[in-house]
């Protein structure tokens, strides 16, 4: 089996088949990075542009070590740093890396459909790593990864996503894989920070975290954005952190195996407690880790030459 | 050399409705309507299976010229008005400098005169500059040829500026025209808010957004008895205020685009950049409420907001774009495939409101067939079926939505003070 498309624009894009596709083939990518030498030549020869036009640590360099644990070529470019600073449009850049030869461009950009523009521009394939507050489906294939490896299944799940949903893209990629994959969504956060008719992606709505915790199997807690409240969004992060903050009590409303997600960076001590950050049943370190695992493997099934490559040799 | 239109179905608005009568046309003027016209020497139209209306009015549209030509031009605008069977458009204030003096109206009449196809009516900025604070010289812009005032894209936010234009407009004889849009609400969303926005991740603007000016201008109108015409009215909400409005005596009339009664907000998907447009595309229940409008009345006009941009400004990431689209091309088709096809508007219906209404709010001696009128007339064939195709567009703008999308009736001949200026969906170079 492969993708249907040469992109992957979104998870809403993606059937439940291609996106176990994805996972089960990050399995086998997971046990490369463990290894002493972290390297296999399966891309080799092949060129792997990052454009990104939002600053961004850990969803670059996971793409980079990626592409470089596969062999590809890689180069990065900044907006900070390229002609975009001379007002080159994107149309134009994606026409000069594309004339230079890149095979995938992954591209990172605050304005939504961003990824969609460059696809119809470029005969390369094109991967949304967040494009303003649509999609960002390579964290949520990584946070689904995740809670796969740790449950052994995903359907049946019960999955609280918390905080900003209006302006995550984090939450609608995870929305759109984990109901297809038949996990029960609910999402909680200030009534002000909730997407107007959210309920028709298929999820509970909720603005009381405890009844949205209640008998979990994962929290899901997205990083706030601290000027939201200065556009007036919520009254101060002292009252968000009191609502909406994961706490230990809060969390206690969980079951009792319930895993804690984060896609990072985090404001301890706002969204979430430092203890729960850092206690045992948080999985953020173990997502930095699958994620770069979950983009070896789309990197993979994208270069479409599953079939003539042995991935583990 | 004089017309004889053979053969039509003549559709007069204001008169009777004449099935396969004859058209005369002499001296830019209509010389007669009667059933076969016998006049040697003149040139013989047949225009049996078709209809033929007054000569329609677009009461919307920007020409971009003084100030943005690589847009669209006073020439290029009037040939798609042409194409688009137009024989009269009302141009929006928005160009730069902006038409709020008397210079830039002489400019726009003396251009159109020396370069326009089809007639052109300049409306006047409310404000100087279209900045809300304050009145334009509204009596010069009058007597300079201004036919409205508004601010359109630019709405005045003042409700005391509003009420003080209104007053004034009152007086010097001619509407306002407003574009109801509070900015604060609609903040620097893209599209309509809803689920479509929340799934594509665009910042969205509320149905409120239009609405609450929709009320406020209308209390105003209350206020002041200034004739109030509302621009492109789009939501479920609007059609009620303004037929609540009426039903009361309120001096208001409106219109509505021939995309927000075709197209609904999940035209977005895809982040086509031709679909961004304000007021944005909404739902099915403002599509249906827009409907139910133009068939109870409550909707006047059929206006465009004909809106080109270039190349380069829409091929960019959507929320970057301006907002937009071109119209006039493909405005009778789609006022016949979605609402006379569908049994939403009659023909003679749809046509007053390409004609009479417009003509009647704007105060201008135009969309008759009457004997003794100017001698535009429209040709429509309903038969006719085309795929709208962007190369041959006489509009500079390729932002339209509809392209690949197949449209029946069209029109066939545009006449314009007796000339013939569009023929067989091209234009008759002079």
């Amino acid at each position: 089996m492969r993708l249907k498309n040469k992109d992957l624009l979104g998870l809403q894009d993606l059937s439940a088949d291609e996106i176990n596709l994805i996972l089960d083939t990050a399995i086998p990518m997971k046990d490369i990075i463990k290894r002493k030498i972290k390297k296999v030549p399966t891309l080799r020869g092949r060129t792997i542009v990052t454009l990104f036009y939002e600053p961004s640590t850990r969803t670059r360099s996971s793409f980079d070590l990626a592409a470089k644990y596969l062999s590809a070529d890689t180069i990065g470019i900044s907006a900070s740093t390229s002609s975009v600073v001379k007002g080159e449009s994107l149309r134009d850049t994606a026409r000069t890396i594309e004339a230079m030869g890149a095979d995938i461009i992954i591209i990172r950009h605050s304005a939504a459909g961003s990824p969609h523009l460059l696809a119809r521009t470029v005969g390369a394939s094109v991967i949304n790593a967040g494009d303003g507050t649509h999609e960002h489906p390579t964290q949520a294939l990584l946070d689904i990864y995740t809670v796969r490896e740790k449950k052994g299944i995903v359907k049946g799940l019960k999955v609280a996503i918390l905080g900003d949903i209006l302006h995550s893209r984090v939450a609608r990629s995870n929305i759109w894989g984990l109901t297809k994959l038949g996990a029960e969504v609910r999402v909680v956060g200030p009534s002000t920070l909730m997407p107007p008719e959210i309920e028709r992606l298929g999820v509970k709505v909720f603005t009381r975290t405890e009844d949205a915790l209640e008998g979990v199997d994962v929290v899901n807690v997205l990083r706030i954005q601290l000027e939201r409240q200065q556009q007036g969004l919520f009254p101060s992060i002292r009252e968000y952190a009191r609502l909406f903050g994961l706490n230990k009590e809060r969390l206690a409303l969980a079951d009792p195996d319930a895993l804690v997600l984060h896609p990072g960076p985090l404001n301890r001590g706002v969204e979430i407690t430092p203890d729960i950050a850092d206690g045992t049943k948080s999985v953020i370190v173990e997502q930095v880790t699958n994620g770069v695992a979950v983009r070896m493997a789309l990197l993979y099934l994208l270069s479409g030459e599953e079939d003539s490559h042995e991935v583990t040799n | 050399m004089k017309l004889l239109i053979k053969g039509g179905l003549v559709v007069d608005p204001l008169g009777k409705i004449d099935p396969a009568a004859d058209l005369l046309i002499s001296e830019g003027k209509i010389e007669a309507v009667e059933k076969d016209i016998k006049y040697d020497g003149a040139q013989i139209i047949d225009a049996t299976g078709k209809m033929v209306v007054p000569g329609l009015i677009d009461m919307h549209v920007h020409l971009r010229e003084p100030g943005f030509e690589a847009k669209e031009t006073i020439a290029t605008g009037t040939r798609a008005a042409a194409r688009g069977g137009f024989t009269s458009v009302a141009c929006m204030p928005n160009t730069r400098p902006v038409a709020d003096d008397q210079s830039v109206i002489k400019f726009i009449c003396e251009r159109a005169k020396e370069t326009g196809v089809v007639n052109v009516f300049p409306i006047g900025a409310i404000t100087k500059g279209s900045k809300g604070d304050e009145l334009s010289e509204m009596a010069d812009l009058k007597a300079y040829g201004a036919v409205a005032f508004s601010d359109d894209g630019f709405p005045v936010s003042r409700s005391d500026v509003m009420r003080r234009a209104m007053q004034y407009a009152k007086m010097v004889g001619l509407p306002i025209i407003s574009h109801c849009e509070d900015k604060e609400l609609a903040s620097d969303g893209v599209m309509h808010e809803g689920y479509m926005s929340t799934v594509l991740g665009l910042k969205g603007i509320p149905a409120a957004a239009e609405e609450v000016m929709v009320a406020r201008d209308i209390i105003l109108a209350e206020l002041t008895g200034c004739p109030l015409h509302l621009a492109h009215i789009s939501t479920v909400g609007s059609v009620r205020l303004v037929r609540e409005a009426k039903a009361r005596g309120v001096a208001v009339t409106a219109e509505v685009t021939p995309h927000h009664f075709t197209l609904t907000d999940r035209a977005v998907a895809g982040y086509d950049t031709a679909t961004k447009v304000n007021p944005p595309l909404r739902t099915d229940m403002d599509v249906a409420a827009v409907k139910e409008g133009l068939a109870d009345g409550t909707i006047d006009v059929i206006a465009t907001d004909h809106a080109p941009h270039t190349d380069e400004e829409k091929d960019v990431e959507y929320q970057y774009a301006p907002f937009g689209l071109v119209g006039l091309e493909t405005a009778v088709g789609l006022v016949f495939t979605e609402l006379i096809a569908t049994g939403v508007l009659t023909p003679v219906e749809a046509i007053k409101k390409l004609t009479v209404n417009p003509a009647r709010i704007l105060g201008i001696n135009k969309g008759t067939l009457a004997v003794g009128a100017d001698a535009d007339v429209t040709i429509i064939d309903p038969n006719i079926k085309e795929v709208v195709d962007v190369s041959q567009f006489e509009t500079k703008g390729r932002n339209s939505p509809f392209i690949g999308r197949k449209l029946n009736g069209l029109p066939v001949m545009t006449i314009v003070n007796g000339n013939i200026v569009m023929h067989e969906r091209k234009i008759i170079e002079k």
